[in-house]
């Protein structure tokens, strides 16, 4: 089922929450949303289902406006929104029965799903306990167990791996895979760059407007001017002197590594991170020129759109 | 900052020695141990339910455990929770700050709370790493607030009272990436200046910041170590591929 969004605009009160949008998802596809917090993603997720009305513009699901036959919509239609709401005083098994009772799931549709869930979520030792007790990232993934033990033909899911683990993550990206080859249209917001770039395209939206949007592989092309990655002791130290030159964009901590941004020539560049890590008696173990990835592209436009 | 009464010999903040918790015949910490040095950053990692959180609120006084001993700050947990609370810093995995007052309202009550005067919090603000952004938004009610800064503020609630060892349960969770990093930059400002920082995360790229970490799975600790030392142990290129190989095998394994 396509997605067609078209120049959608809401405010609340003064603060433009989505300002002029358009995007379009193609059947089958998937995309990921991304954007700071307060960017627009959830109010455009709640106008798609139907939850909000748009100040102007209007989107369409399969040909036909949101606004319009609901019943049609929700038959299409799976959401999860950023809070779910379990049962809390249900045990986790009636949960997931209350659920596939709610969508009509098949006895044998259930069955297999319900197992498969279990499995990625690691819930299978749980199941008589009620969803009040489970611990906060139990929680988020019997919501999404939950969401998914029907298949709708458009998944909206908005943040749903916040808080879960990273064995977890991946296990779930793993089933959403297998509904995407399945056909099923996704759209997903998530804080984790690694999880969008498992998409078929990535939008980025900044202050109510969307700023790139592009398969993942090509999002390197959005990034002005080169990108390095640094490998040093004292990595707090050396990102603050970096940041005090004035010569670098933008000075990120990755982890064990740090990402250096700049314009010039590449030696130039090479030859000024190394005097400013020298003057800090900073060690550098390793430096090098890499393509720049979705995070940092994320951080360049959005330097960009607010300077 | 004054030296804690009861401070540990050898420079330990927090010391577990066979630590238990059950709930019912849920046996959710089964005696875990380890050590956290004064002033180091030290990663808290595990699976959804592994045991971190009843770890932490046992660690806070806030539960008491089974079985086993904990000293914080040289303080017993089961014996010295009023102490102990009076020392540290908390910031849950919810931040409970009070979605109906404005952001100053917060600051105040916390700072009350702590028994500081309307002039101490005040300072205690100004000199805060994020004071620009908690200025701008100070009359705002907080729950208009964006999740980023509603977590600095969490944060600066969280460490009013100059506590020596604060304990940080998935501070991050939801934040965009560079929210993230602004918040680990305050974080790292803080252990400079001798706080103790225990955090748990399920960010892998935020273990790599950490001066330790320990993984926690089904319970127990599984392995600990600087995230160097870590990787190399398990030959790993980074601290996610080590977390799935020693949870992601051992979890397929109990569910054949």
């Amino acid at each position: 089922m396509e997605v067609q969004i078209q120049n959608l605009s809401r405010a609340f009160g003064t603060f433009r929450a989505l300002d002029q949008v358009n995007l379009d998802i193609r059947q089958g596809e998937s995309l990921s949303l991304i954007g700071p917090d307060g960017a627009g993603k959830t109010t455009l997720l709640r106008i798609l289902c139907g939850l909000l009305r748009p100040d102007s513009g209007k989107c369409l699901i399969a040909g036909k406006d949101v606004l319009g036959d609901q019943r049609f919509l929700k038959s299409l239609i799976g959401y999860m929104p950023q809070r779910f709401s379990l049962y809390p005083d249900l045990t986790v098994s009636e949960n997931l029965r209350f659920f596939a009772d709610l969508f009509q799931v098949s006895a044998s549709d259930r069955a297999a799903r319900t197992k498969r869930l279990l499995a990625f979520s690691g819930l299978g030792p749980f199941l008589k306990r009620k969803a009040a007790d489970l611990s906060g990232g139990m929680k988020q993934k019997l919501a999404l167990s939950c969401t998914l033990i029907h298949t709708p033909a458009i998944l909206f899911l908005d943040e749903p791996t916040t808080g879960v683990d990273p064995v977890s993550r991946r296990e779930f990206w793993n089933i959403l895979e297998d509904l995407h080859m399945q056909g099923v249209t996704l759209l997903v917001t998530t804080p984790y760059m690694d999880e969008a770039g498992r998409c078929d395209r990535v939008a980025l939206l900044n202050r109510g407007r969307i700023l790139a949007t592009e398969a993942p592989g090509r999002f390197s092309g959005f990034f002005g001017g080169l990108l390095f990655e640094l490998r040093c002791e004292a990595l707090f130290r050396a990102v603050k002197a970096l940041r005090s030159d004035e010569k670098f964009d933008s000075v990120q901590g990755f982890g064990d590594r740090i990402h250096v941004a700049g314009r010039g020539s590449e030696t130039g560049l090479v030859s000024r991170i190394r005097s400013v890590l020298a003057r800090e008696k900073i060690q550098v173990e390793s430096l090098s020129r890499i393509p720049a990835g979705i995070e940092d592209v994320f951080v360049d436009l959005i330097r960009r759109q607010d300077s | 900052m004054s030296p804690p009464a009861g401070r540990l010999q050898g420079g330990y903040s927090v010391v577990v020695e066979d630590l238990s918790r059950s709930f019912g015949d849920f046996c959710a910490v089964d005696r875990i141990s380890f050590q956290v040095k004064d002033g180091e950053i030290f990663g808290f990692l595990g699976a959804n339910g592994a045991g971190k959180t009843t770890t932490i609120r046992m660690l806070c006084g806030l539960i008491l455990p089974t079985s086993g001993r904990g000293l914080v700050e040289g303080l017993d947990i089961g014996k010295e929770a009023e102490e102990i609370r009076k020392i540290i810093g908390y910031m849950s995995q919810k931040f409970s700050l009070y979605e109906d007052l404005t952001v100053s309202e917060n600051l105040e009550f916390f700072g009350g709370l702590y028994g500081l005067s309307h002039a101490q919090v005040t300072r205690k603000v100004k000199e805060s790493a994020t004071a620009a952004d908690l200025e701008a938004f100070s009359g705002r009610r907080t729950r208009e607030i964006p999740l980023g800064l509603k977590q600095r503020l969490a944060l600066t609630c969280a460490v009013m009272h100059n506590p020596h060892v604060l304990f940080l349960d998935e501070p991050t969770a939801g934040v965009d990436p560079i929210s993230r990093r602004d918040f680990w930059a305050l974080i790292h400002e803080l252990a400079s200046g001798g706080t103790t920082v225990f955090v748990t995360t399920h960010y892998m790229d935020e273990a790599e910041y950490c001066n330790r970490l320990a993984v926690m799975h089904k319970g127990r600790i599984a392995a600990s170590g600087s995230p160097k030392s870590l990787k190399n142990r398990y030959q790993k290129g980074s601290i996610e591929e080590m977390f799935i190989g020693l949870v992601g095998r051992e979890r397929t394994a109990d569910d054949d």
